[in-house]
């Protein structure tokens, strides 16, 4: 339990490798989830190909996908795009980088699911072996067989407890002989991605490396951005329900209780008085008997306060007992400041 | 859990051990990959010299590639190779070092893979099957039909018909295999011995220039990564700066403002709050930020901490609500 909340708070600490984790995460589960699949070719003329195929490139399509629904910055994206321009100007570059680094990301577990099922050979043969060579592996002996009889026992060949063509064609050969292909594909599809991945990181810096660092750090930026926002946005919500509520607690107590120092207790954070039983009596803001209690609960779903915690609008809670404050002078000052 | 940590700690530590372990768990994987891959040789004539070179150079190719690309050296010796001179000289032996460190590393995992081929046997039974003189061995069956090159090609495929009960096809196995193993042995050896002789008469040519080399390829990472850090830290104090301001900003109009004000009209200053300006190092507007990672690039500078760096000059501006100027310093 300890390791992983360990390695939970390494990878959370830094989002980019949070979003690695992710995504080496996804390619585990492609890779265990391909093993874990029982390939079951149709073994029929018609549906072989399109069962071998969509084994081939419907799960990748999905693992993309989830990839950029897993990712995090999909919305940031997608608000950093969609947002009037206002005071602050719009970087398309900052954008392209953001939408290519998550296609990265997201790319890794499909090419891992291409490669596995191409090594492993299963849905290419499933897929053609229809179009195998019958000269190439019949057994020379062999009587000629129609067409539609010859496809039909080609199609049988993924399927070794079904397949009963063993006069005609040496399946074992066949079997083989397009696995190697599949492999070799496999092999060829690996190279091209690892090299084109390769130019891309090794060679970039040949180009706009300036740039890109301008593009990385303001992309980060706006991630971070959203989140101090948010942060910002829960803090303040949270004092300003702690004032609501403890305005309404006292304007259905009735009691005049010091309030504004004790807001400011909170506010300032530091509990100076070491007086136990004061403090306690703060907490209970002026609420001391079940009725008042009742009233309470009863009131704040029936009737809650309005959302408004400037210091003049006070009153303006129903049904409560209000007292009115004594008017606090709003003071205007002014404030010189000069760092010389 | 401790000591986990500890490691941890030690590894993250030191880069170059990073680099290191990296390559050891590519050369692991490169291992794990091997076992895994089944390895399906064609028994047919025409292919299977292609499959088996193929399954034997292909995959260290793609290793070789994977390890340049997982390699942090790389970034940093391509950036100090293109970056334009500025005011740092740059030392084209810092570079050759890099390169030359880079490309140990990735060298690790596709020898081990050929190493791994070679000991194992079967990429070589299935290329040079054929190219053995069945005359060396009894037992060539020889009522098939098929002519010898077929018959050949079939040895590395145990479950051929041809070969039911003969111990042609095992015999010439375990002949091929033998030349495979001592080839992959001798590759290792030979590996060793250059790896022992580079390291035991390296110090013998000019030491001291490799020291040097060695400590500025080493501050070249580390100056990065802080770069990249310093960057990461200032974006945050950056963001809550610009939310705070965004939230004051709309505030209502309760003080009567004037533009130096806004410090002194929150609550007083916290540690926190000087911690930030600290960090934000006078950084605070876009452009600035722009112009900060340009020069970055564009000028480094020069290695030379010892003098203070000028302050910049704070001149007061009092303009009135309507933006006239009642006093200004400049």
């Amino acid at each position: 339990m300890d390791k992983f909340r360990m390695m939970f708070q390494f990878l959370q600490s830094n989002q980019e490798s949070f979003m690695n984790g992710i995504c080496g995460i996804m390619a585990l589960a492609s890779a265990q989830l391909y093993s874990a699949f029982e390939f079951n070719c149709p073994c029929l003329p018609e549906y072989n190909y399109a069962y071998g195929m969509g084994i081939l490139v419907v799960p990748p399509v999905w693992f993309f996908l989830l990839g950029f629904v897993l990712n995090n910055n999909v919305s940031v994206l997608a608000e950093e795009w969609r947002r009037p321009t206002g005071r602050r100007r719009k970087d398309p570059a900052v954008l392209r980088y953001m939408f290519c680094s998550m296609a990265q990301r997201s790319l890794i577990a499909p090419v891992l699911w291409i490669s596995v099922t191409l090594m492993d050979g299963k849905s290419f043969l499933c897929a053609f072996s229809v179009h195998l060579d019958p000269g190439r592996f019949g057994n020379r002996s062999s009587p000629a067989v129609p067409r539609a009889d010859l496809e039909r026992l080609l199609a049988k060949v993924p399927c070794h407890d079904v397949f009963d063509g063993h006069a005609v064609v040496s399946r074992e050969a066949a079997t083989r002989y397009l696995r190697c292909i599949s492999q070799a594909c496999g092999w060829m599809f690996l190279l091209l991605t690892t090299f084109v991945a390769f130019l891309v990181r090794a060679i970039r810096p040949c180009f706009t490396q300036a740039v890109f660092l301008k593009t990385k750090y303001w992309s980060h930026y706006v991630d971070i951005e959203r989140k101090m926002f948010e942060e910002t946005c829960t803090e303040h919500a949270k004092s300003f329900a702690r004032v609501c509520i403890q305005r309404y607690f006292e304007s259905t107590g009735g009691e005049m209780t010091t309030f504004h120092s004790q807001w400011t207790h909170d506010k300032g954070g530091d509990k100076v008085d070491g007086d136990k039983c004061s403090n306690e009596k703060d907490k209970l803001l002026g609420i001391r008997v079940q009725e008042d209690m009742n009233k309470v609960l009863w009131n704040w779903h029936r009737c809650k306060p309005p959302l408004d915690i400037r210091e003049e609008d006070l009153c303006h809670t129903k049904g409560s007992g209000c007292t009115r404050r004594g008017e606090l002078h709003r003071k205007e000052w002014v404030s010189y400041y000069s760092k010389v | 859990m401790d000591r986990l940590k500890l490691v941890l700690q030690y590894f993250q530590s030191n880069s170059e051990s990073i680099s290191n372990g990296i390559c050891v768990l590519l050369a692991l994987i490169s291992v794990k990959l091997y076992t895994s891959f089944d390895f399906n040789c064609p028994c047919i004539p025409q292919y299977n010299k292609v499959y088996a070179l193929g399954v034997m150079f292909v995959p260290p190719v793609i290793l070789f590639f994977l390890g340049v690309m997982i390699n942090r050296h790389t970034g940093v010796m391509m950036e100090e190779w293109l970056r334009p001179v500025g005011k740092r000289s740059k030392n084209p032996a810092v570079v050759k070092y890099l390169f030359s460190a880079m490309l140990q590393r990735a060298l690790l995992a596709p020898m081990v893979w050929v190493l791994v081929t070679l000991l194992d046997g079967k990429c070589f039974v299935c290329a040079f099957s054929m190219s053995v003189d069945p005359r060396h061995f009894t037992g060539l069956p020889n009522n098939t039909g098929l002519d010898l090159v077929r018959i050949m090609a079939k040895v590395p495929c145990k479950e051929d018909a041809v070969f039911q009960n003969s111990t042609f096809r095992k015999a010439v196995s375990r002949y091929v295999r033998c030349y495979s193993q001592a080839i992959g042995w001798s590759i290792l050896l030979l590996l060793i011995l250059l790896g022992a002789l580079a390291r035991v008469l390296k110090p013998c040519f000019d030491h001291a220039t490799f020291l040097q080399t060695r400590y500025w390829s080493n501050y070249l990472d580390i100056e990065q990564k802080l770069f990249d850090e310093t960057c990461v830290l200032h974006a945050r104090d950056f963001a809550r700066k610009c939310v705070e301001q965004f939230f004051e900003g709309m505030q209502e109009d309760v003080h009567l403002r004037l533009p130096l004000a806004p410090a002194r009209t929150r609550a007083p200053r916290t540690e926190a709050d000087e911690e930030t300006e600290d960090r934000l190092h006078g950084i605070t507007r876009q452009e600035q930020v722009n112009r900060l990672l340009h020069t970055w690039y564009e000028c480094r500078p020069e290695l030379d901490v010892s003098r203070v760096a000028p302050q910049p000059r704070v001149c007061v501006t009092w303009e009135d609500r309507d933006g006239r100027v009642l006093f200004s310093d400049v």
